[in-house]
């Protein structure tokens, strides 16, 4: 399986990461080699073994559904890179 | 009581508590201590004020009888965790200006024991690194150098902040994180110990997430019983976090005997590597031989999946990060690009992440977006997934053979220079972890032990692999075994 510049594009696109036209050949080299090292796992036999959901057996807490926390408006948006009567702003989405 | 910094937790907590010191000074100790090793750059943010009004509370609480044994205990923390109202930054632009609104719950338990926080220390990029270089702050240097040569070394990665300043004495001990190796690389490079508990162990709730089904805490200090004292304070059932284990924490300190007559410990065939040093062979050598003659019974063993492990890592752990990360957009925290006219919604979450992640973070970051694409899904990250049961399963099979723990190298060679590795491969530097990445693929606990020094002076260690939940049991073989190796030796100050 060998990545082209195309793929590496779009792979880029994908993950939201701006990647200039010049960068593509070098990131596609890149990719070859970790997928060519990940290659290695074609050779086990995998037959009929499950894909590991969780590390430990353990059955997931439960709790009621209901509202645990909340009216910290001013603590959530106290970080954002624009914040504006009350919500994170944005470039325009919808024209 | 003169260079107070160099204390250890235990001998801290004793003195602290027959009165013959305070932690206001163990804790201006360590902050002069901070002051003069700016050449290490571990600390990458100080917070001397809140450690002074911790350490004097942390006095106050001694005085009046309650002291839990981290009180007044001055540490690093690793910039990893969300510390309430102080810079958390992961050690990535993406995150320059946060400050959380919360507190992690590990550093909550630490601060309500009555740990003191110097400040927040330098680490990779997201913890994606094996040597400190991929950090926003520059690199973090180790207070080891190769006799007399200048060279700086990496003290490894990611939490080479934390090796760096506990070897360094710049505060008794520090928080780490390990998702592939991160605290027991670094500490075997360092001279220090480190102990990366069971996957539950410890809750990742305010923890910046790598890959969430690897990451765990744990304790980084300078020696076993500090481990066993700090990992206590550290472990324990959070609601939190949904993947913390609701079981009593033992008292880790109290089991540290050093007795391990007849426990089996296992020699895998599978980490003899090629190529590896002679030197490190002949430290893990000695380490059997010494387990042995404490009394252990040593069988040789087989896992025989070691060599999928790397490259299943390779699967998972970008392919949980770039989901992590995907709430990097420039929208709730961290940088946001300057936009150009006409610039929309996606150019913004292009612009911030191009400029808010480094080159390993987008490297990984688009690996892990790749191999959950669709039409590759099945081929990469399910196989992996399913190598990763067998990994796993190698270790219940050699457990259920009756073997207690499992003796190997910590790392295939010593501390390397910083920027020899800049025109290897990526898998170049990722083979660092070969020996430490089985353990978190299979949620075990693993603690690196400095054993020795190779010939240019740099400190080696070895690693102990335990059953689940059996931290304490592991402590304590790896007590005898620090008990045998009688590692001191401590880095020259050079800077």
């Amino acid at each position: 399986m060998s990545i082209d510049q195309g793929t590496a594009a779009k792979v880029a696109k994908l993950a939201r990461i701006q990647v200039a036209e010049d960068d593509l050949p070098a990131l596609a080299g890149e990719f070859n080699n970790i997928l060519g090292f990940i290659e290695q796992l074609n050779e086990v036999d995998v037959d009929g073994v499950e894909p590991m959901v969780s590390v430990t057996p353990m059955r997931l807490k439960r709790r009621k559904d209901g509202v645990t926390d909340g009216n910290q408006q001013e603590k959530v948006l106290s970080n954002a890179p624009d914040a504006r009567e009350g919500f994170f702003a944005v470039p325009k989405v919808v024209e | 009581m003169s260079d107070l910094n160099k204390l250890k937790i235990a001998e801290a907590r004793d003195a602290l508590r027959k009165g013959d010191v305070t932690s206001v000074e163990l804790t201006e100790a360590c902050l002069s201590a901070i002051e003069g090793a700016g050449a290490l750059n571990a600390v990458v943010h100080k917070t001397p004020e809140i450690a002074l009004e911790q350490a004097k509370a942390a006095d106050a609480r001694i005085k009046s009888g309650d002291a839990p044994a981290m009180c007044g205990i001055p540490l690093g923390i690793k910039d990893l965790f969300c510390t309430k109202g102080v810079a958390s930054q992961a050690a990535s632009r993406i995150l320059q200006g946060f400050k959380p609104e919360y507190e992690s719950t590990v550093t909550t338990q630490l601060f309500d024991a009555g740990a003191v926080m110097l400040g927040k220390l330098n680490m990779d990029e997201f913890a994606m690194g094996s040597s400190n270089e991929t950090s926003v702050y520059g690199n973090a240097v180790n207070p080891w150098r190769r006799g007399n040569d200048e060279a700086a070394l990496t003290p490894g990665g990611s939490s080479g902040g934390s090796a760096s300043a506990v070897a360094a004495d710049l505060c008794l001990a520090a928080t780490g994180t390990d998702t592939g190796g991160s605290i027991r690389q670094p500490a075997a490079f360092t001279g220090i110990t480190g102990i990366k508990p069971t996957y539950g162990r410890c809750s990742r709730w305010g923890i910046v997430a790598f890959a969430s089904s690897l990451d765990q805490a744990g304790p980084m200090t300078k020696d076993v019983r500090d481990a066993a004292i700090m990992l206590q304070a550290m472990c324990g059932h959070d609601p939190k976090d949904s993947t913390s284990a609701d079981l009593a924490v033992p008292d880790f300190e109290a089991m540290l005997t050093g007795d391990i007559k007849g426990k089996t410990i296992g020699i895998p065939r599978e980490y003899h590597m090629d190529g590896m040093p002679e030197e490190i062979e002949a430290l893990w050598a000695e380490g059997r031989k010494m387990l042995q003659d404490a009394g252990a019974k040593i069988v040789d063993i087989s896992l025989p999946h070691t060599k999928y492990a790397l490259p299943a890592y390779y699967v998972i752990a970008p392919a949980e990060a770039s989901s992590n990360l995907a709430r990097y957009d420039g929208v709730r925290y961290g940088h946001r690009a300057t936009l150009a006219q006409g610039d929309g919604i996606t150019e913004m979450y292009e612009k911030t992440r191009a400029e808010g992640f480094g080159a390993e973070v987008q490297r990984r970051v688009m690996v892990g977006t790749y191999v959950l694409s669709a039409g590759f899904y099945d081929a990469y990250y399910n196989r992996a997934r399913k190598v990763r049961t067998l990994i796993k399963k190698d270790f219940e099979d050699v457990f259920a053979q009756g073997v207690d723990a499992i003796l190997t190298p910590a790392t295939p060679s010593a501390a390397f220079g910083l920027g020899e590795m800049k025109d290897a491969d990526p898998v170049q530097m990722y083979l660092n972890d070969v020996f430490t990445v089985t353990v978190n693929l299979a949620g075990l606990p693993g603690i690196s032990v400095p054993a020795g020094l190779d010939r240019q002076g740099l400190p080696l260690g070895l690693q102990l692999i335990g059953r689940p939940w059996e931290e304490g049991d592991l402590l304590n073989t790896a007590y005898a075994l620090e008990q045998a190796a009688g590692f001191v030796a401590k880095p020259a100050k050079w800077w």
